[in-house]
């Protein structure tokens, strides 16, 4: 056992003095509660609603049908994701360490079948639909790529009018009716419905809805409006004026400076720099150097000023 | 049955190696150490005085669900309640860390007390992040499709859907603010068992020194 005095201390020889714990307590719990009430009556808490599909597609018809889009010829964020969604890309790296991609696709997310295909093979069929899903599982990849290829290079003219989204060209296949559907079937709330109910009846997993969401760019707007951005210190704040998460000012620091704001691999490595922080702070104690300043800045006498003031009288 | 047998019984030890070191004075003391007398150890207190108004207004909001808050004025109260003691709870065991910190409140055999509070804190921190996705609100969508990038990096989010509501309620409600009360008892009993930190023994100063020589003349 170490003798130094940032680890020994000698025990306690000198005077005691009267202390109600208990009452202390009560007292303290008494004066907590009553400012938790005034702040809550004061502050109240942020509560602004939820977006759903439908709102998104109505308020954005065309960032949405863009999406969908997206979804169907891979270039979405989700589509190039990698673990743990799918295996289209490594993922981020620490050093040469692939973490994610270790621990594998365990939420496997195929963007074509369960935005797109599978929502709409399950909407009542008319004859239109029908056929476009037909026209599409029939055809082989190479012919599927030609159509989303055409309709992707037309995609920059996209208009939406009278509730129709058009593309100028012809050469696209079923993949404009399929992406009117999607869109007819979003703005009625359907689609909100299709992307919970995969799995049956019950949900309380909104994985797929969530990430086709965050795909588009309505959900960053709102988020931007709301200066919520990751560089906007997004991470810890919430809704209105409010204190969010500041106790997560110091992760949220890192992505604010070099080399991490410019790093492709930002998320592991500010992840692993806290949890590097996160240990050391555990291991205080142990550790020669870090738990000798507070001896070194004295900080202790301003603390315990009256028994020091009583020690030298 | 001798004696010796019955010393030796798991029950038996547990009860002598228990009664040792928490005797009944140490539990409830009626006395403190002289040095007790500073503003800061209210912090320790109000962290614990706050996580139980934590507790209590949870409980108010899990007796309804989780979306009864966004329909009900009252239900919206209790969750300003929730939120509002959750800040007092990060406030007050922040600044009980660094006073800690500075007090170098690990001496004399204290060093688990302290871990165990590092762990608390950073369960705190998980379970916070927990509430704050679980909220069914624009802020759940949006924090969780934000923080699903930073934890699907490690790996974590292999097995730790930030996206699945269910996942995350359960996380909240059950399993980590179990562990956080859990580990909270833990750290408190710890706290009785050793006492109060003495402060560090300061040779004395040149001043007194000099006082006292001065006196001697
Ligand atoms: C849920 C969170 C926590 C609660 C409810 C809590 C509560 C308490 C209480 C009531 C005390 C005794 C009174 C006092 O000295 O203030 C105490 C002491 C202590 N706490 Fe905490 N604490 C928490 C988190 C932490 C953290 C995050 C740390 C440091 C990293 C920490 C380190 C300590 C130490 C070292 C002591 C012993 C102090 C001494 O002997 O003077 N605690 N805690």
């Amino acid at each position: 056992m170490s003798e130094s005095p940032d680890v020994k201390v000698a025990p306690w020889t000198g005077p005691q003095r009267p202390y109600d714990i208990l009452k202390e307590g009560t007292i303290a719990l008494v004066v907590v509660a009553i400012l938790t009430i005034g702040l809550a009556i004061v502050f109240s808490s942020p509560d602004d609603p939820q977006v759903t599909v439908q709102q998104w597609s109505t308020k954005a018809p065309i960032d949405f049908a863009q999406t969908a889009l997206s979804e169907l010829n891979g270039t979405s964020g989700t589509a190039q994701y990698g673990a743990p969604y799918n295996t289209a890309s490594p993922g981020q790296k620490l050093g040469p360490f692939t973490l994610a991609k270790w621990l594998g696709a365990t939420i496997p997310v195929n963007t074509v079948r369960d935005f797109v295909i599978d929502p709409l093979t399950d909407q009542p069929p008319t004859p239109t639909l029908s056929a476009a899903l037909a026209q599409w599982k029939g055809a082989g990849a190479g012919q599927r790529t030609a159509w989303l290829d055409a309709y992707t290079k037309a995609s920059s003219k996209m208009t939406f009018a009278n509730g129709t989204v058009s593309v100028p060209t012809t050469a696209a296949g079923p993949v404009p009716v399929m992406i009117n559907s999607l869109e007819q079937m979003a703005r009625s709330g359907a689609l909100d419905q299709a992307l919970v109910t995969q799995s049956g009846f019950y949900t309380s997993n909104y994985t797929l809805p969530l990430l086709f969401l965050a795909d588009g760019s309505y959900l960053g707007d709102l988020a931007q409006q709301r200066h919520l951005l990751g560089s906007q210190w997004g991470m810890m704040n919430e809704t209105g004026s409010y204190p969010g998460q500041a106790w997560l000012w110091l992760y949220t620091f890192w992505y604010q400076i070099p080399p991490f704001s410019t790093s492709t691999n930002a998320d592991v490595e500010v992840s692993a720099v806290m949890a590097l922080l996160s240990v050391l702070l555990l291991l205080v104690p142990f550790i020669p150097g870090l738990r000798s300043i507070p001896r070194w800045t004295r900080v202790y006498r301003l603390i315990w000023r009256d028994h020091y003031r009583s020690q030298s009288a | 049955m001798s004696s010796t047998e019955i010393d030796r019984q798991w029950t038996t030890r547990l009860r002598h190696r228990l009664t040792r070191r928490l005797p009944p004075e140490k539990v409830l003391p009626d006395t403190q150490p002289a040095y007790v007398a500073s503003w800061i150890y209210v912090f320790g207190v109000t962290t614990l005085s706050a996580l139980g108004v934590v507790i209590l207004s949870g409980f108010i909001l899990a007796l309804k669900g989780p979306q009864w808050w966004h329909v009900s004025g009252v239900g919206h109260f209790v969750n300003s309640l929730h939120l509002w003691s959750v800040e007092i709870f990060f406030f007050a065991m922040v600044i009980h860390l660094w006073s800690k910190y500075f007090m170098a409140a690990w001496r004399g055999g204290r060093s688990l007390t302290w871990v165990t509070g590092v762990v608390t804190f950073l369960v705190s921190i998980a379970t916070a992040f927990t509430g704050y996705v679980s909220q069914t609100n624009f802020d759940s969508q949006w924090i969780s499709t934000q923080a699903k990038d930073g934890i699907n990096s490690t790996g974590v989010g292999s097995f730790f859907n930030v996206l699945n509501f269910g996942q995350m309620l359960m996380w909240h409600i059950v399993l980590l603010p179990l562990v956080a009360v859990l580990l909270t008892a833990l750290h408190v009993v710890m706290v009785r068992a050793k006492g109060v930190v003495p402060p560090f023994e300061d040779k004395p100063s040149e001043e007194k020194l000099l006082r006292e020589k001065e006196e001697a003349r």
